[in-house]
């Protein structure tokens, strides 16, 4: 297939339909309206299931449902209705469930604005829902990449039975970029070893629930969850790591700001000032390994994320206080420049990396 | 065959509804049938029929950084007087500037850009259809870009509107060429 030029939005529709899925519920909220919206009218021709629930919490349980009778099954939503979806997904966690959602992220807090932030970062990494889970958080930076993430998601949902996150920043959702869509294939897994999806008595009946009662058997499913996170952190981390072996200063960044993050390289790099960047593409697991083997000459790490700083969090815990690492953010909507963080890149090298 | 091989960071702003969104969009697809790398971007928000819109196109052949082209634009498309006070000054020196002269009837004054004034409102009533107001734009702009000849042009065209629109396609043609002119 040639390249077209799509929307975020309606490649990585178009990406969820050619992974397989087959049921999609959700409720509109801005910047994500073109996920159903194109989904409405590809799902009824390809004949799947396509639902605009009557609210987001209704769209997750049905979400839930479906993920129980074995379906591929996605949701997605804007930030403040992710927060609705909280618990859903701490449910799906708890039952084992995989699923894929997608989160248009939105400025906040509250109803906020509909213009693109990165301030759900916390929402997205630790979670809202109650109890030890994760959900592996994927963090494209191109029409492209969102699309590939798409399959891998589904894939890695399937794989673990994890509900799978993908957190678009409202630009990618809005840009249209050429895009290929290339179905890698598809994971293996036998759906009957849980799947509610209708006993023939051949098999030991499968039974959906987050409810456990006995604080051992509890504990184990704790355990046993914490095994697939634990591999999950082995071999699903990604990220994009550009470092010049002199690098004064390294930027962190993901998403669309990671790609304002490169301008501001170019232009330090015309001043003679060398800078790298770390790109996670995953946002958990955290690339940390990427932060522990940086060039002795990097005197900061500056994250650059447009919120009031939350994946910096992640950064300092990676860097263990080995070098000191800064934030700069716009929020509300606003947007940075590359001379912006290239400018805040010299001011913090004139003082020596520190504060 | 020809090809485009400049680098353009262009900016189209105007009202909703005059079509500054898809003009955007074909010339990304005209640069794509190049092979050239692309992004389109629109300023969206609480945007309305009458109210001011406007996007940002990259063309280039590697990857693409910002997509967002906030300053050093090439081109400038202002279809009307909001659009061209906005964006003036943040056009490259030694840049272009193509002005609707229809609507705006402020000049633009920078010495140091290349300016076209285009009566493209009043073209496109001329034309039968005010719909195409853009598609003289875009003619204006087209006009250093021979290489994307009827063909090329056509053939996006109708990637963007589909086959469906087809009818449509002499009217957008002429009012391409009167745009040239």
């Amino acid at each position: 297939m040639a390249k077209v030029l799509m929307k975020g939005n309606e490649a990585l529709s178009e990406a969820a339909i050619a992974a397989g899925c087959t049921a999609f519920f959700g409720y509109p909220i801005t910047p994500q309206n073109e996920i159903p919206e194109y989904l409405s009218a590809r799902m009824e021709e390809e004949g799947l299931t396509f639902v605009q629930a009557e609210s987001e919490v209704a769209a997750i349980n049905m979400v839930y449902g479906a993920a129980a009778a074995g379906a591929r099954v996605m949701t997605s939503s804007s930030s403040p209705g992710i927060a609705l979806k909280q618990e859903g997904i701490s449910y799906l966690a708890g039952a084992r469930l995989p699923c894929f959602i997608c989160s248009v992220t939105r400025a906040g807090p509250g109803l906020g604005g509909i213009l693109p932030a990165q301030s759900d970062y916390f929402q997205a990494v630790k979670g809202g829902g109650n109890g030890d889970y994760f959900t592996p958080v994927y963090a494209p930076n191109s029409v492209q990449e969102a699309t590939d993430l798409v399959f891998r998601a589904f894939n890695v949902a399937d794989e673990y039975r994890t509900p799978t996150l993908m957190i678009v920043d409202g630009m990618l959702g809005q840009m249209m970029e050429p895009v290929e869509i290339k179905a890698p294939p598809r994971v293996k897994v036998d759906k009957e070893t849980y799947a509610t999806s209708g006993n023939t008595d051949k098999r030991k009946k499968n039974v959906i629930n987050s409810l456990n009662l006995s604080g051992l058997g509890l504990e184990a499913m704790n355990h046993e969850r914490f095994k697939d996170y634990e591999k999950i952190k082995k071999k699903e981390t990604l990220s994009e790591v550009d470092m010049p072996k002199d690098a004064e200063i390294v930027f962190c960044a993901y998403g669309v700001p990671s790609r304002i993050a490169k301008n501001a390289i170019t232009l330090l790099k015309k001043e003679g000032i060398s800078a790298g960047l770390i790109r996670p593409i995953t946002l958990w697991p955290f690339p940390e390994k990427d932060f522990q083997k940086l060039p002795k000459t990097v005197k900061a790490v500056l994250v650059t994320e447009l919120s009031m700083g939350q994946m910096i969090e992640d950064v300092r815990l990676a860097l263990n206080g080995a070098i000191p690492a800064h934030h700069y953010g716009r929020v509300g909507g606003v947007v940075f420049e590359p001379d912006e963080l290239a400018n805040e890149a010299k001011r913090i090298l004139k003082k020596g990396g520190k504060k | 065959m020809a090809k485009s091989t400049k680098n353009e960071r262009i900016r189209i702003s105007g009202f909703g509804g005059q079509g500054v969104l898809t003009v955007g969009q074909i010339i990304a697809l005209l640069h794509l049938e190049h092979d050239r790398t692309v992004s389109w971007i629109p300023a969206y928000g609480a945007e309305m029929r009458g109210g001011t819109t406007n996007c940002s196109v990259i063309i280039q052949d590697d990857v693409i950084g910002s997509p967002i082209v906030a300053q050093d634009i090439d081109i400038l498309l202002a279809f009307n007087l909001p659009s061209l006070t906005r964006f003036e000054p943040l056009v490259k020196k030694g840049g272009k500037i193509i002005y609707n002269t229809s609507i705006i009837k402020d000049p633009p004054t920078r010495k140091d850009v290349e300016v076209i004034g285009v009566d493209a409102t009043n073209i496109s009533i001329s034309l039968g259809s005010p719909k195409v107001q853009n598609m003289i734009m875009m003619g204006a702009y087209l006009k250093d870009h021979p290489y994307f000849n009827e063909e090329i042009i056509k053939k996006v065209l109708l990637i963007r509107f589909g086959e469906k629109a087809e009818k449509l396609i002499p009217i957008n043609l002429a009012a391409i060429k009167a745009g040239k002119e």
